[in-house]
């Protein structure tokens, strides 16, 4: 239990927050300590993440205010360091730190999204011309991965459903399907069988016209890193990670439910909708409770996993009367 | 090379080190904030892959001694198997700890649910006699054949324990690391059937041998 003097806010004075040069050094010093105790070899091996090159700068991006309901989560962000360097993007390796290492030379310009299937206009973008396509707006979401862990990502981009007008669905469109990048010369986890590629994605016409569900193109002020699917993905915060295609480059709206990759490799483990439920298992592991990853330190309780993510409120009348442990 | 090796018994404190080494790197890295995003993650299967490595060397030092005759090595290999038992130990008890928040209740309902939970405890369960016989006194009071009876039961351990890896990469479809472990293991252990099975050939030639030497000489005699 801590006793604070009542400052009126959370926050620590200015004089107690250690300067980042300050802690900085810390760490370096103890990773040399951890390397020299370790023995050049072993230790260069046991630390080779931590001593992974950094990633390079990207470009700025800028993002107004959203005024969306549960846009601006309170949470305090994940470090940036952690959002980009522990990831998942299996078309670039399995492992977390897989994407932030083999990604760096992903091509993203020219870059181009079609979008098609049951509009009345079907159209191809320019990146640059889909970015234009609606107010780049700043939005604090909640992150759930299915494995267990989460993360707090200040996202940049606009609600999908700007764009889902601009080509106009027709009558018989209900689902909108998601197809990503399949490049075998670009990404080196492509030779694995772990999913069928390209990796895709699809959402109910209903839950991609959501406000909340948002094209991304940017995080943490600048454009997308290539390991967290630039230069075009999606963010749908009250459902499992794996739902929020990286590396876009087609959408088609369908009559049909299509089938997703995840869903394809183990149907019994996921489900078309995954949303986020603490009561509903995984079949092989519990998703009552969540590790926030640089938050929970390393002893700390895991804290409890919320229905639909913590965004019942927005997105609960959208599965009104469904059986969610029929529909996971 | 003879007189290096016997002063093997001086290098015992030597391997002591270095089997503490991988420990103690994962305990500065966890206080140096080095451990990556996921540090509790981290930690728990940097512990159970040198539970993995440890097993391998402890499997390996019959092997090696046999082939090479540098039987001093025998020294190290009751040290190795307890070490590969205290990272076992701490492998769970870092799952317990950082996974389960020591929660009895949530730890019993989570075994079950993760088939390579259940998989890993069964090994590390099975450590445990093996563990506690390890001393001289235990061997005494056991006998040199049950004792050794007992202590095969270290290659169902081997076996469970890279059960244990390969189902908990199996969600991932990723299975490099394991077909490595599982290759070094079936090296080692097929070290052992091989042998066994030339022995007993042998000793089935011997007998054959003997016996027709046997009925030579009554032959002779009638």
């Amino acid at each position: 239990m801590y006793f604070h003097r009542d400052r009126g806010f959370a926050q620590p004075a200015a004089s107690e927050i250690t300067p980042q040069s300050v802690y900085q050094s810390r760490r370096e010093w103890l990773r040399h300590l951890a390397l020299a105790a370790a023995g050049s070899s072993l230790g260069a091996f046991a630390a080779r993440d931590a001593l992974a090159a950094p990633i390079p700068p990207r470009a700025a991006l800028e993002g107004v205010h959203s005024d969306i309901g549960g846009a601006q989560t309170m949470e305090k962000p994940t470090a940036h360091e952690d959002a980009t360097g522990y990831n998942n993007f299996y078309e670039f390796g399995t492992d977390k730190a897989d994407p932030s290492q083999r990604a760096q030379s992903l091509k993203t310009q020219p870059w181009t999204v079609s979008v098609d299937g049951e509009v009345k206009s079907p159209r191809r973008f320019d990146l640059d011309a889909l970015m234009k396509l609606g107010a780049i707006e700043e939005r604090v979401y909640r992150l759930r991965c299915v494995e267990g862990w989460s993360m707090v990502i200040p996202w940049l981009g606009w609600s999908l459903s700007h764009l889902i007008k601009a080509v106009e669905p027709s009558g018989s469109a209900r689902f909108v399907q998601f197809v990503t990048l399949a490049d075998a010369t670009q990404m080196p986890g492509l030779g694995s069988r772990v999913l069928d590629w390209p990796y895709v994605e699809a959402l109910r016409l209903d839950e991609a016209m959501h406000p909340l569900t948002m094209l991304v193109f940017g995080m943490y002020g600048q454009v997308l890193p290539p390991q967290n699917g630039a230069p075009v993905r999606l963010a749908v915060p009250w459902k499992y990670g794996f739902k929020s295609a990286k590396s876009i480059v087609g959408i088609r709206l369908l009559a049909q439910q299509p089938g997703t990759s995840w869903e394809k490799a183990a149907p019994r483990e996921y489900g078309f909708y995954s949303n986020v439920n603490p009561n509903v298992d995984h079949p092989r592991w519990s998703q009552a409770t969540e590790r926030r990853i640089g938050e929970d330190g390393l002893f700390a309780k895991k804290r409890r996993t919320l229905p639909f993510n913590g965004y019942a409120a927005q997105v609960g009348a959208l599965y009104a009367g469904m059986d969610l442990r029929k529909f996971f | 090379m003879p007189r290096l090796l016997r002063r093997l018994a001086a290098a015992k404190p030597l391997v002591f080190a270095l089997a503490l080494l991988p420990l103690a790197g994962l305990v500065l890295r966890a206080f140096g904030d080095a451990l990556g995003a996921n540090p509790a993650e981290a930690l728990i299967r940097g512990l159970g892959d040198w539970t993995l490595r440890l097993l391998c060397l402890t499997l390996a030092v019959t092997p090696l001694r046999q082939w090479t005759h540098w039987h001093e090595l025998a020294r190290l290999r009751r040290m190795l198997g307890l070490f590969t038992f205290f990272y076992a130990l701490l492998h769970f008890l870092a799952y317990a700890w950082l996974d389960m928040g020591l929660d009895l209740a949530d730890i019993v309902r989570d075994i079950p649910k993760r088939p390579f939970i259940l998989v890993g405890s069964t090994a590390l369960l099975l450590m445990l006699p093996l563990a506690a016989t390890s001393f001289a006194a235990a061997m005494r009071a056991l006998g040199a054949a049950r004792w050794q009876a007992l202590h095969r039961s270290v290659y169902a351990i081997a076996l469970l324990a890279l059960l244990h890896f390969f189902w908990m990469r199996a969600g991932k479809n990723d299975f490099a690391e394991v077909g490595a472990y599982a290759a070094v293991i079936a090296l080692l252990l097929g070290w052992r059937i091989v042998r066994r099975l030339r022995r007993r050939a042998q000793a089935r030639n011997n007998r054959a041998r003997a016996g027709a030497a046997a009925s030579a000489s009554t032959e002779q005699g009638a």
